[in-house]
């Protein structure tokens, strides 16, 4: 599968590696070269300097031919403009977006894409754990 | 009309002031302490200090009674999602948005955007006007209906000068509406007014002929 990921934070570097060693063809988009440096030595992808909110650096990142976009920067409201843009201008199969507000999460999710929280997802893990529950 | 402004900088600031000026009841919602601090010095408590996009900070704000809501940020993503949210969660009839990057323009529109303004496109075209080889400047856009309000400047150079209006091939649905000529009073065109050199015409036209009308006048 051809995935493009935009930020390469914690997250952007780990499902990056991840994707990579399971044989995908992964294309990373950060806008500062610093968050590269989490990706492994023998990370045979793309890490491209970019903005996932710009259409020229979709474009160079191959957004026309992704088979998924993954927006994972620390600010929601870009996570929700790309991952917009990927869905509805270049049409790509398969859109997820981290979006941190709950809120905003269940609005997005309404709307068509798959927005995930991890305030929510964080929070009942810990919760479960405390109480012992589903484990 | 209840009208809430997302982002309280200098564009926000200023078409608030235009629009109580109008007698509106408006309400600015902004992220930073002391900017909410001068503008309620300035204008009076109208300015509630929050996130514009959050979902909360609009239900304080009662923007389930708002007649419309402006985005005004300096950031596309934020403009974008505050108007999303006040449309989907809060049914607000009508959105605008400013966008930095006129590419975003297609974007809001496909996300159910009411209205978007491109400020960087606004500036370079107030510039451009003042640009004396500048041929052709947009004043008004009508873009759901396609068409749009223009200005000619017949340049020097222009083959249509020394021709009659009526002689002239527009392109289908373009129309010369008035003529300004210097020292002289705005006169509307008609078809046997002779085109001069540094006529002011303004015109309708189809958004998408522009390139045509600019290639009807100037004769190449």
């Amino acid at each position: 599968m051809k995935v493009i990921i935009m930020g390469c934070g914690r997250t952007g570097a780990q499902l990056a590696s991840m994707l990579d060693a399971d044989g995908h063809q992964v294309t990373i988009l950060d806008i500062d070269d610093y968050g590269f440096r989490r990706l492994p030595a023998d990370f045979s992808g793309t890490a491209i300097v970019g903005d996932g909110t710009d259409n020229e650096s979709l474009k160079k990142a191959g957004i026309q031919e992704a088979d998924a976009f993954i927006a994972l920067t620390q600010g929601d409201n870009r996570n929700i403009m790309a991952a917009q843009m990927a869905r509805h201008i270049y049409k790509v199969p398969k859109v997820l977006l981290r979006v941190y507000d709950p809120l905003r999460r269940e609005l997005y999710n309404d709307l068509g894409l798959s927005a995930f929280s991890p305030t929510i997802i964080f929070s009942q893990l810990l919760r479960d754990n405390l109480l012992d529950r589903g484990l | 009309m209840y009208i809430i402004v997302v982002g309280g900088g200098k564009v926000g600031y200023h078409l608030t002031r235009a629009l109580l000026a109008e007698e509106h009841e408006v309400l600015i919602i902004e992220r930073n302490k002391s900017r909410v601090d001068f503008i309620c010095g300035e204008l009076g408590s109208i300015c509630l200090l929050g996130d514009g996009c959050e979902t909360t900070t609009l239900a304080e704000a009662g923007t389930a009674r708002a007649d419309m809501l402006i985005a005004v940020t300096g950031d596309d993503e934020d403009n974008l999602v505050a108007c999303q949210v006040a449309k989907h969660k809060f049914k607000v009839p009508r959105t605008i948005a400013r966008s930095n990057d006129p590419k975003n323009e297609m974007l809001f529109a496909l996300m159910g955007i009411d209205v978007t303004v491109s400020s960087t496109d606004v500036i370079m075209e107030h510039i451009q006007q003042e640009v004396p080889t500048h041929m052709l400047t947009r004043l008004c856009s009508f873009r759901d209906r396609g068409f749009e309000l223009v200005e000619i400047k017949i340049t020097e150079d222009s083959k249509s000068i020394g021709r009659k209006v009526g002689d002239v091939l527009l392109p289908s649905g373009s129309q010369l509406l008035l003529f300004i000529r210097q020292d002289q009073k705005p006169y509307m065109a008609s078809p046997d007014i002779t085109i001069e050199a540094a006529d002011q015409i303004i015109a309708l036209t189809p958004i998408d002929a522009e390139e045509q009308l600019k290639a009807a006048l100037k004769g190449d």
